[in-house]
């Protein structure tokens, strides 16, 4: 019993020695990188000291750019709306950004414009849950399964090309209400990047890893939920964001239907009622919407991908 | 304080891994390998391809082997037949008597690189084995300190691999393999990436732990003062189809120190792997040539 504890008291001391060997002449990487990388918890501390400045340092320049960009576009476009710039493309009856800034005060001061957004928000995020769901059961059984992809992909293949536009007639043939075609539509927009995001993340598997999985005594359901799934992560999630995207303007195609409310509705329909600004307001509001749910999507699974930041880098 | 109780935890993973070893099979030891009359053929565009030819080889428990050979001779198939993952041709591979059928946690597998998963944390990677055999979270991660501890890395025990070094992270993927107590620890050139310096460190370090486990350890390398440095037996296998061309006998006193590496013992030892290998490294490429 004692002797067995010196033993065990010695080698941890010799562990511990070559673990902490000092980064001195020569010395071997291992040992510098354990000196450099000092154990996680103090590296944070110092990290989240600054985290201000250095967005300021590296960012910020970069930020400043892509805002004076945009602001850059609107001066010209306000330009080239006062004087009526026509040379093969016609500005004459393009509302100025000050017009539309106006009209969209209004909106905003309403209650109308806030229902249309509703609107379109719900069926978005129900198309939206329907086909991220679905898509990564379809995708992972037809990355995992030889059989699943023989059957799924010929649908996939001729289905994935046919614009959104196209489903409308056999859509409101098919659906028993407006609500459900535009939801369709917009789903069948998000499932295809869904899909084959997630097949090919899982057909990316690394073998070694499910090797070194099998040899700790994991299953297959333990191999797909822990070696499977998260390998494919990074893929999906762009599948994810992609879909978001698709999904947007799929539901713009959409809402050619609805008689009544959404965002792309309010678009067509200020078109129909030859209200200029408001067309600008509804293609905005699109844009901003779907960039801004992407980039909630991007978000909201970042915490899945944080094992890919290396280092200092995020 | 601390110190004690790191040690303390040690010895109690130590005892445990004992009297799980004992519970196995009542009175025998675990970890003996057999290895018998087994080829291994794969079928390939070429045609049939004999990676491994009327291998025979038996290991006791407890014993630390080295697969020496030149690059393509069959070490790693060998080595995968024995972890299952390789289905024998023909022949028979046994541990304890029992046949292998497929990888086990009995057979810990430590790879050349790259094969702790990246998306889970130091602590998770070790703690994968354990919780797959039914343990509770609570009691794998404090299994997974324990061997964390015992390479030296406890203070990582939240960082992802990509952040570590390559030998830390071959030190992560010992304490995984160990972390289910394995009766054979089954090594594929796990040091083969490291530099020179490193590589020392961490053939000293395994030592030092597989001192205190005694566990079968079966290390496929191809660098010869590895393989007298670390092992009780050297196998040699000759280049393609493998064959097992000689088996020596490293009577080296242990614990080994980087002094021995200049000793006379050593020193004839390494002459006679070097001639043997030199002999069977020509042939490989006078056969490659041909076959190009
Ligand atoms: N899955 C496989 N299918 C076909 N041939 C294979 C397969 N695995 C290995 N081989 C062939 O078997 C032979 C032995 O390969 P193996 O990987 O066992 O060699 P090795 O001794 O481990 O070499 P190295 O030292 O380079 O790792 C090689 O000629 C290889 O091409
Ligand atoms: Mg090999």
């Amino acid at each position: 019993m004692d002797s067995q504890s010196n033993a065990a008291i010695r080698t941890a001391e010799a562990l511990v020695d070559t673990s902490a060997k000092p980064s001195g002449t020569e010395a071997t990487p291992d040992a510098c990188v354990s000196a450099e990388l000092s154990p996680p918890e103090e590296k944070s501390q110092v990290q989240s000291r600054t985290p201000v400045m250095i967005w300021f340092r590296t960012s910020g320049p970069r930020y400043l750019v892509r805002i004076m960009a945009l602001v850059a576009a609107v001066l010209l476009w306000e330009l080239a709306s006062d004087n009526g710039f026509s040379f093969y493309v016609n500005f004459e009856n393009i509302p100025a950004p000050s017009v539309v800034g106006a009209a969209l005060g209004a909106e905003l001061a309403g209650q109308e414009f806030y229902l249309h957004i509703l609107h379109s928000l719900e069926r978005v995020a129900i198309a939206y849950v329907m086909a991220v769901v679905l898509g990564v059961v379809i995708g992972v059984a037809m990355g995992r399964s030889r059989w699943a992809e023989d059957i799924i992909l010929p649908y996939i293949e001729l289905l994935r090309p046919i614009p959104a536009v196209a489903w409308i007639p056999l859509a409101i043939l098919m659906l028993p209400t407006e609500q459900s075609s535009i939801v369709f539509i917009t789903f069948l927009g998000a499932l295809f990047p869904v899909i084959l995001n997630t097949v090919h993340g899982v057909e990316q598997t690394n073998g070694l890893l499910v090797r070194a999985a099998r040899s700790l005594g994991a299953s297959r359901t333990a191999i797909l939920w822990h070696v499977v799934l998260p390998g494919a992560m990074p893929s999906i999630v762009a599948g994810l964001a992609i879909g978001m995207g698709v999904a947007w303007f799929s539901l713009l195609a959409g809402e050619i239907i609805s008689g009544q409310y959404g965002i792309g509705y309010y678009t067509w329909n200020s078109y129909t009622l030859i209200q200029y600004p408001q067309i600008i307001i509804g293609m905005l509001t699109i844009g901003g919407l779907g960039t801004l749910c992407t980039l909630l999507v991007r978000k909201g699974c970042s915490p899945l991908l944080k094992w890919q930041a290396r280092g200092g880098r995020s | 304080m601390n110190e004690t109780l790191m040690n303390d935890n040690r010895l109690a993973v130590l005892d445990h891994s004992r009297t799980r070893a004992k519970s196995g099979k009542p009175g025998a030891e675990r970890g003996r390998i057999s290895v018998r009359d087994v080829d291994i053929v794969f079928d390939t565009a070429n045609g049939p391809h004999v990676a491994v030819k009327n291998a025979n080889l038996a290991v006791r428990p407890g014993e630390f082997i080295c697969l020496l050979g030149p690059s393509g001779c069959g070490k790693s198939t060998l080595m995968n037949s024995i972890a299952g993952f390789v289905p024998p041709s023909s022949g028979e591979v046994t541990i304890d008597g029992e046949a292998v059928t497929e990888p086990g946690p009995d057979r810990g597998m430590v790879f050349q690189q790259h094969s702790l998963f990246p998306w889970k944390t130091v602590k998770e990677n070790v703690a994968f084995g354990p919780l797959m055999a039914g343990v509770g979270q609570n009691e794998a991660n404090s299994v997974a300190r324990t061997f964390l501890s015992l390479v030296g890395l406890a203070a990582f025990e939240n960082a992802y691999p990509n952040t570590l070094s390559g030998g830390m992270q071959q030190r992560v993927g010992i304490a995984r393999a160990l972390a289910n107590y394995p009766s054979v620890l089954l090594m594929d050139e796990p040091f083969g990436a490291l530099d020179a310096q490193t590589r020392v460190m961490m053939q000293e370090n395994l030592l030092d732990i597989w001192r205190e486990f005694r566990n079968t350890v079966v290390f496929v390398t191809h660098d010869i003062d590895e393989a007298v440095f670390l092992s009780d037996r050297i196998v040699v296998m000759s280049a393609s189809p493998g064959r097992i061309i000689a088996d020596i006998d490293v009577k080296l006193p242990r614990p080994r120190e980087q002094s021995l590496l200049t000793s006379p013992e050593f020193m004839a030892l390494k002459r006679q792997c070097l001639d043997l290998i030199r002999q069977e490294t020509l042939n490989a490429f006078q056969q490659q040539n041909k076959a190009g």
